[in-house]
């Protein structure tokens, strides 16, 4: 995308390009107007909102009438106790799902791919993506008819097999792999479909040569089928880099809520800083984290793609 | 001979495993919609002396009907069908227009605009920045609109159409305009009906971003009449009040189906998409696949 705008930017210096589209392309350029209006709206004026990061701001006196105080904001975030377990909690629970839900998917994909019976085909695909469709508030209804003490699911089935029972909701140190799960079941089988588009458009004779050639199915996947979804993989991977700094608020507030019990292991920089401008109304400082998330997901993709340009130069995105 | 039979077999195998490790997966995204909707045609007694089970032991319809007599439900689905109607409908006017232009080759500033998206999917002004525009500057709060004008675009959907409608041969509008036709006209009667899947596939993830939102509830509207359903959702896991609400507007305090008649919420909820679901999925999985490979 950067290249593009290397490129639009090259082509500036033979002609005005706006001033060549206004001749030429004026039925073009009226279909973008609203588009544009809107992200400038929505997107490019709250960047102004960047400024509040670095002021003691008020609603009352507004962004022109707060006072300026430097770093202040990002010192009290980042030498405050939290700031490094919700970093660390915000990057670890991604870095965990960013990795299983791309090793399921791929999982997910080959197998949709050897199954040859259309009917079980489409009905095992259909199941898989469902889950992607429910709004992580139901997830968390669902979570609790499983998960809950007295009347969950497990606890239940336990409780039947003569085992004790697990108290999900009061142990942090099972959350990490709990949201993981939870994660794959409402994402995975999604995911799978970028996946098994690439493997459905990988030529066939390939697979063929390979057969004849004595190679078996598994040896076929192992060196024909991963190797070409490599691109695809790469690429999303450095698109989630760019959020990996973002926690899922929905999914956490959804889960967790306001059960302090699990905070040490699942209480990311979103669910920190909705709670900083909700009990303290502290604005100044929630922009700023804001800021912070922005910048190290923004240097994050450059690090990402830099490698990426190295190892295999075909999957980076600029 | 030997080497290949051994071949053979263990393709066998695989391809079996296949089907029994899918079949499970299945199974397993399945269950949850199972248990809560045994749950919810049961009665709290059954409920809490058995808990969840996939087939209660007595059958009462008893939290529908408290659900649907005594709940915002109804407030709340006409507010959720209204966003995703008229939500989908915006949304995809928009967005269309605005990737067919930046599809056209010839069209000169395209590069330079699909920076000026991109951009925006990496930096925003935050929370606090958009809560003051929207409340202070755009007067928003507890409008209805409130739902439908801040996420009108999703920049991600918008490059995804776009890599879909640079698949159509730009051929094809070039002959029409030989022919004589005009921009609009081509557009029309040529571009969007071969761009139907792709439209279809944004305009479903539009609608279920529309149909499963909250998070705008929960900032911007006080108003209980108009909060979205997967709000009223939330605010039931989350306990605000909704025993109280409930048992104040029936006069009872104690019996109160408190357990049961949530996950009959929940039911009421989704109950759509899941039977909606399997009529479109063709379309999305045939659109994703257009649009994504490209990236």
């Amino acid at each position: 995308m950067a290249k593009a705008a290397v490129k639009a930017a090259g082509q500036k210096k033979h002609e005005n390009a706006l001033l060549y589209d206004l001749k030429h392309n004026k039925f073009l350029l009226l279909m973008l107007v609203p588009g544009i209006l809107f992200f400038v709206v929505f997107a490019y004026i709250p960047l102004i909102g960047i400024v509040i990061a670095f002021q003691d701001f008020s609603a009352a006196k507004g962004i022109l009438g707060s006072p300026f105080v430097g770093f202040e904001n990002f010192r009290f975030f980042l030498g405050s106790r939290d700031s490094f377990r919700v970093t660390f909690n915000t990057l670890f629970l991604n870095a965990l799902f960013i990795s299983t839900s791309m090793i399921v998917s791929i999982a997910i994909a080959l197998m949709l791919s050897e199954v040859n019976n259309k009917w079980f085909k489409k009905g095992a695909q259909s199941l898989v993506i469902l889950p992607h469709f429910i709004s992580w508030a139901v997830i968390g209804l669902l979570a609790e008819a499983i998960l809950s003490s007295d009347t969950g699911f497990i606890n239940r089935t336990l409780v039947g097999l003569g085992l004790p029972q697990i108290s999900f909701y009061k142990d942090a140190g099972l959350w990490p792999g709990i949201l993981t799960f939870l994660n794959l079941w409402q994402g995975a089988g999604f995911g799978s479909i970028v996946y098994l588009a690439a493997i459905t458009g990988i030529d066939q004779e390939i697979f063929e040569a390979a057969r004849i050639d004595g190679a078996s199915k598994l040896q076929s996947i192992r060196y024909i089928t991963l190797p070409l979804l490599r691109t695809t993989a790469v690429l999303l991977l450095i698109m989630s880099m760019g959020k990996i700094f973002n926690g899922n608020f929905s999914m956490v507030y959804a889960l967790v809520g306001s059960n302090t019990l699990l905070y040490p292991t699942t209480d990311i920089i979103d669910t920190y800083v909705y709670r900083q401008l909700m009990e303290l109304g502290d604005l100044g400082m929630s922009s700023a984290v804001a800021l912070y998330q922005s910048v190290l997901g923004f240097i994050m993709v450059n690090i990402a793609n830099r490698i990426t340009r190295k190892l295999s130069p075909e999957s980076a995105i600029f | 001979m030997k080497a290949k039979s051994k071949i053979y077999i263990g393709n066998r195998i695989f391809t079996t495993a296949c089907y029994i490790i899918l079949t499970l997966l299945a199974v397993l995204c399945l269950f949850p919609f199972l248990l809560v909707l045994s749950a919810s045609f049961t009665d709290e007694y059954t409920l809490l002396w058995e808990g969840y089970k996939l087939i209660p032991s007595k059958f009462s319809t008893g939290a529908y009907q408290l659900v649907f007599k005594t709940s915002q439900i109804g407030s709340a689905y006409l507010v959720t069908i209204f966003n995703t109607a008229v939500g989908t409908m915006a949304s995809l006017l928009v967005t269309s227009m605005m990737s067919y232009a930046l599809s056209i080759r010839k069209l000169r500033i395209r590069n330079g605009v699909a920076f000026f998206v991109y951009f925006t999917m990496l930096f925003s002004g935050g929370m606090v920045a958009n809560y003051l525009l929207i409340t202070k500057y755009l007067h928003l709060k507890d409008n209805i609109l409130v739902y439908i004008l801040p996420s009108l675009i999703s920049p991600w959907n918008m490059m995804l159409l776009r890599n879909f409608f640079e698949t159509i041969p730009e051929s094809l509008a070039e002959s029409a305009k030989i022919d004589g036709a005009n921009d609009m006209h081509i557009l029309m009667k040529i571009i969007l009906p071969i761009a139907k899947p792709g439209l279809v596939t944004i305009g479903l993830y539009y609608a279920l971003s529309y149909w499963n939102e909250w998070y705008k509830a929960m900032l911007y509207i006080d108003k209980e009449n108009l909060i979205t359903l997967q709000y009223l959702i939330m605010k039931i896991l989350r306990n605000i009040n909704f025993a109280n609400t409930v048992a104040g507007s029936i006069g009872v305090s104690v019996n109160v189906p408190t357990y049961t008649s949530r996950m009959a919420t929940v039911i009421v909820t989704i109950g759509p998409i899941v039977f909606l679901y399997p009529f479109l999925q063709k379309y999305f999985v045939k659109g994703l696949t257009v649009g994504g490979v490209k990236g």
